[in-house]
């Protein structure tokens, strides 16, 4: 590995396509490894794509990184990335907006879109590391033309992960190849003491012939072009020899609301440790109150989403509202985790677009109020409060951008939309 | 829609010093997500349990034994304002 080709590259694209918060200049490893911001890397910036971490230097390694880097990866650099997760586009960012490599006009998608921009354009990555709450790894994967893979909730330990929301958070990967995701996910899968709600589960071995779901409510609502594109696969899929049912999941249209109650209600509550003590953004505050202290430095530190969905999160947890809102939404998402196990009774995988649309451009984002912003995540906000494996794989193209077809999974069975993946990519 | 006095009242809470454009912007957004929200009071959710995990995690408890940690100077290693081996703030009492 030319360590210093590695190093050159990253500094071009990142001029080019604006993918990094921080490269690392002392990179040196068997490989390069591209790590969300949000994710803890012994002694280079952590800023989880925000203001008030501009200082951070972790003291040690989330644990999919020492395991990484136990195999021989060299941190590159630290990816861009919506403020600690809170986008679709990866418009919501602190420093610096990444570009789409495909067309520089477009965005990457949110919120690993720094991640997935890198794996699409280096000729020397092979995988980096993303992280998704509510389709964080699938979107940009799909916008950006590579493979994304979000594990099974818990397979990765979240030790040293900067959270959004706990009981949704993932690590996982984008990569040049289904191959790829999937070699790397081996190598940071595994149950960890320090992540109590890590799972100590082995994966299933994929034997038998796999049948495809096909989920009517994740075809509606979608640009048409995307529709007959993964229809097409579909059927080539079922030429040889897969079985392809229909499907329904009824409680999908509840998904986007249920979602964004349960993510910012947690959200808002671990954005609380942010208060400039310890670490982080501070300033002096000698001559100043507990409480006008912090304020002054949360309203310095958090970007403009982040702060709406603090407030947001605080009013749907609030004493008077938490059963309307926040206990409404859990039950609801009893419902939607029901919906795929009863489909996983009837089928091993679903399949579906991976986004509504193609990377939009920066100036049509602008356009949208934040409500259709946060509609945008219909399809992966429903897998993602389930917590089952996500598997976002490129198939083809609508107006030259890449598009994402989804394979869904039941619990731990990586292995069935890890073979159907294989099987896509070969369609080419 | 969203009471004005109520945005202020989150933002105090959540220890936030809103501008009068941001309250403005955020009463609008907020007063709209939270309408599009209301579409969850229709679902039957009667006997349903509510899900605060994907699936059921167990509590894990250990042996409460002192263990290695951090060192005081990497503890102390992101923090600008400190004063000899502590960590500096505002005055609580």
């Amino acid at each position: 590995m030319n360590t210093k080709k590695v190093l050159e590259e990253a500094k071009e694209l990142d001029k080019k396509y604006n993918i990094f918060i921080t490269i690392n200049e002392n990179f040196d490893g068997k490989f390069p490894l591209a790590v969300k911001d949000n994710i803890c890397t012994k002694d280079i910036l952590t800023t989880a794509g925000s203001k008030i971490l501009h200082n951070y230097y972790p003291v040690f390694d989330a644990t999919a990184i020492e395991k990484l880097k136990k195999r021989g990866a060299g941190i590159i650099g630290k990816t861009v990335m919506d403020e600690f997760g809170f986008g679709t586009f990866s418009t919501n960012c602190a420093y610096k907006i990444p570009k789409n490599p495909h067309d520089p006009k477009r965005c990457c998608g949110g919120s690993s879109g720094g991640s997935a921009a890198y794996i699409a354009a280096s000729k020397y990555a092979e995988f980096a590391i993303g992280q998704s709450t509510g389709g964080s790894i699938t979107c940009p994967a799909a916008f950006c033309g590579v493979v994304g893979l979000t594990p099974t909730y818990g397979l990765v330990s979240r030790y040293g992960l900067i959270d959004y929301a706990n009981s949704l958070d993932k690590i996982g990967v984008l990569a040049k190849s289904v191959e790829k995701a999937s070699s790397c996910l081996q190598m940071i899968i595994g149950h960890d003491s320090k992540d109590s709600t890590s799972v100590k589960k082995k994966q299933g071995i994929q034997k038998k012939k796999i049948t495809i779901g096909i989920p009517k409510e994740y075809f509606a609502n979608v640009d048409k072009r995307i529709v007959v594109q993964v229809m097409k696969y579909v059927k080539k899929l079922e030429k040889d020899g897969f079985k392809v049912k229909k499907i329904s999941l009824p409680h999908t249209k509840y998904a986007v609301p249920a979602y964004y109650i349960i993510a910012l209600s947690e959200a808002s509550t671990n954005l609380a440790k942010f208060c400039g003590l310890r670490y982080g953004l501070s300033y002096s505050s000698e001559e100043k109150g507990f409480n006008e202290y912090f304020s002054e430095v949360r309203t310095a530190g958090f970007g403009e989403e982040a702060k709406r969905r603090i407030i947001l999160g605080t009013y749907v947890r609030m004493a008077g509202y938490r059963d309307q809102y926040y206990l409404k939404a859990l039950k609801v998402r009893t419902l939607i985790i029901r919906d795929f196990k009863e489909a996983f009774k009837k089928v091993d995988v679903l399949i579906a677009p991976s986004m509504p649309m193609i990377a939009p451009k920066f100036s049509e984002i602008e356009k949208l109020t934040s409500l259709q912003q946060y509609t945008s995540d219909i399809l992966t906000v429903a897998p993602n409060l389930a917590g089952i494996p996500q598997l976002s794989i490129p198939c083809g193209f609508v107006d030259k951008m890449p598009i994402g077809m989804q394979i869904l999974g039941d619990y731990f069975r990586e292995d069935d939309i890890i073979a159907v993946g294989k099987q896509v990519e070969k369609y080419g | 829609m969203l009471e004005k006095d109520l945005i202020k009242k989150l933002a105090k809470i959540s220890r936030l010093n809103l501008t009068e454009p941001e309250s403005k912007k955020f009463e609008k957004d907020i007063g709209q997500i939270l309408e599009s929200f209301k579409i969850i009071e229709k679902v039957d959710t009667k006997k349903i349990e509510p899900s605060f995990q994907p699936f059921e995690i167990k509590n894990i408890t250990r042996e409460d034994s002192v263990e290695k940690s951090l060192i005081l100077e990497d503890a102390l290693k992101n923090a600008e304002q400190r004063e000899k081996n502590f960590f500096k703030g505002p005055r609580s009492v």
